[in-house]
């Protein structure tokens, strides 16, 4: 009887992370920002018809790095999670937390179990009613939640467009405009070639609406904003 | 399976955008209509329908629709009786399902809420996992779905007849859709009114409706039709000036679904009331 090579859980795991992180690197970047009024979301993104930010439920969205058929199913998953839960409790009742964790569960099992691990990166944004009620969390391949303040960025460039915002944002919470330019300028000073809103999908969760919090500013609208 | 544990995605039952599929496959024991039907069937009587065994549960009563000038408005009475008695005086039969469609219920008040509810679901989910909110016929004919399967509990005396309106904006026109017991779906240009009133506010929409009619004129007309129902219609209830409780009228038009407010209804009410008072 042959019997299997023994790899050692340790290397295992390492393999797999190695490989997710390899995925994810290719993924074009999102920024979530708080500003004034609400949760700031800008992705990278060429298309103008797939999106990469989608609305979950009433004040949450979500937006994933990496590959875009497992981003789609999980994507999948949270909106029938969330919509069960509103329909069987209330509308208040879901949460980003509790998406965070349902995501955090799948993404975990799949990494731990499955022959290959999920390479997405995911980003959950809640709007509170309040500036302190918001609520960014950042889910990365192996399941691992990190919840973050003010803002965050996923994605291949994640690293150098953080130092930007580190280094460039104040205290305190910027403007629509302004959130909008910092996140624009990250964009630029991490790559080389593009400048402009041209490739960008920006979406807001804008507290001042009622019910649907979620909203798409398209191109023009963006630079309305900007001017 | 754990209510609060996320469901793993899967190609194999894939339900195609729609809530009322995936819950069909996924979760029926969450679906109200799956609740509702099984209900005699596990009891052995058959023949007996509920209403016989059980006493009268809430009913809601008239709601109209018709087209105007600027798109399609929709209104409601806000009484629902139970049997001889009233069982609500501030009841909402007309809920707005997306930015641009709104729907009314007649029938019995527990199931009607419960369906605009999953219907309103039902729309958001579709535009969450497409990207794009469905066209006005699409949104109709999932209604139209939903009555269907609401059949066996018609059977039982739980009957649920919706209105839906919305406006289209492609074809940018208001447009009104009415359903029948076994989910017809019949499309209307110019009026229809359905619930225990719903005759004789269609005889009032017959005598004064005309195509066009500028805004404040469809309010009015509404709210005399409502009036005249009341009238006639014991399950109906009018306008209670006193206890400042109005009709709910809504308007669809390009800019979305809005509400008309009590103070305008107030007034509107007023007008028609003084009319009808003798000198």
């Amino acid at each position: 009887m042959a019997m299997p090579f023994y790899v050692s859980p340790e290397q295992m795991m390492q393999d797999r992370a190695e490989y997710a992180k390899k995925g994810i690197a290719k993924g074009r970047s999102i920024i979530a920002m708080e500003y004034d009024q609400g949760v700031l979301l800008v992705a990278d993104n060429p298309s103008t018809s797939l999106f990469k930010i989608s609305e979950v439920y009433d004040c949450i969205a979500l937006s994933g790095a990496g590959r875009y058929s497992e981003f789609e199913n999980l994507r999948k998953a949270g909106i029938q999670h969330a919509d069960v839960k509103g329909m069987m409790y209330s509308r208040e009742d879901v949460t980003a937390r509790s998406l965070a964790n349902g995501y955090s569960q799948i993404l975990g099992t799949i990494f731990s179990q499955e022959m290959k691990p999920y390479e997405v990166e995911l980003l959950l944004a809640q709007v509170g009613e309040t500036p302190e009620g918001n609520e960014l969390y950042r889910i990365t391949f192996d399941g691992s939640i990190i919840d973050e303040r003010n803002f965050t960025a996923i994605g291949g460039r994640s690293e150098p467009i953080l130092t930007f915002l580190r280094k460039e944002t104040s205290d305190t919470c910027p403007s629509l405009k302004t959130a909008l330019q910092l996140c624009q300028q990250a964009f630029e000073q991490s790559a080389d070639t593009r400048s402009g809103l041209d490739g960008l999908e920006v979406a807001l969760l804008d507290r001042t609406r009622s019910g649907r919090k979620f909203r798409r500013v398209g191109t023009p609208q963006a630079s309305e904003l900007l001017s | 399976m754990n209510t609060d544990s996320m469901p793993f995605p899967s190609f194999a039952s894939d339900p195609c955008s729609s809530f009322y599929q995936f819950l069909t496959t996924q979760r029926p024991e969450l679906l109200p209509m799956a609740r509702w039907g099984t209900l005699p069937s596990q009891q052995g009587s058959n023949e007996l329908s509920l209403s016989n065994r059980l006493p009268p549960w809430p009913h809601g009563t008239t709601v109209l629709a018709f087209t105007y000038q600027n798109g399609v408005l929709i209104a409601g009475d806000r009484r629902a009786t139970e049997g001889f008695q009233i069982a609500a005086t501030r009841m909402d039969k007309v809920f707005q399902t997306d930015a641009f469609s709104a729907m009314a219920i007649a029938g019995a008040a527990g199931p009607c809420v419960e369906m605009a509810k999953l219907f309103r679901i039902e729309l958001e989910h579709y535009e969450k996992l497409d990207g794009k909110p469905l066209t006005c016929e699409g949104k109709a004919n999932r209604l139209g779905d939903m009555v269907k399967a609401n059949f066996p509990l018609v059977l039982q005396g739980l009957v649920v007849i919706p209105l839906f309106v919305g406006y289209d904006q492609k074809r940018e026109i208001g447009r009104l859709f009415k359903y029948d017991i076994t989910g017809g779906r019949y499309e209307d240009t110019e009026f229809h009114a359905v619930g225990s009133g719903g005759k004789d506010a269609r005889m009032t929409l017959k005598e004064h409706f005309r195509q066009h009619l500028p805004e404040d004129q469809a309010i009015h007309l509404a709210i005399r039709a409502l009036i005249n129902a009341a009238e006639e219609d014991v399950g109906t209830g009018g306008p209670d000036l006193l206890r400042r409780i109005f009709p709910t009228v809504k308007l669809v038009d390009p800019d979305g679904v809005r509400d008309v407010e009590d103070t305008q209804l107030a007034s509107v009410c007023q007008a028609l009331i003084s009319q009808q008072r003798k000198s």
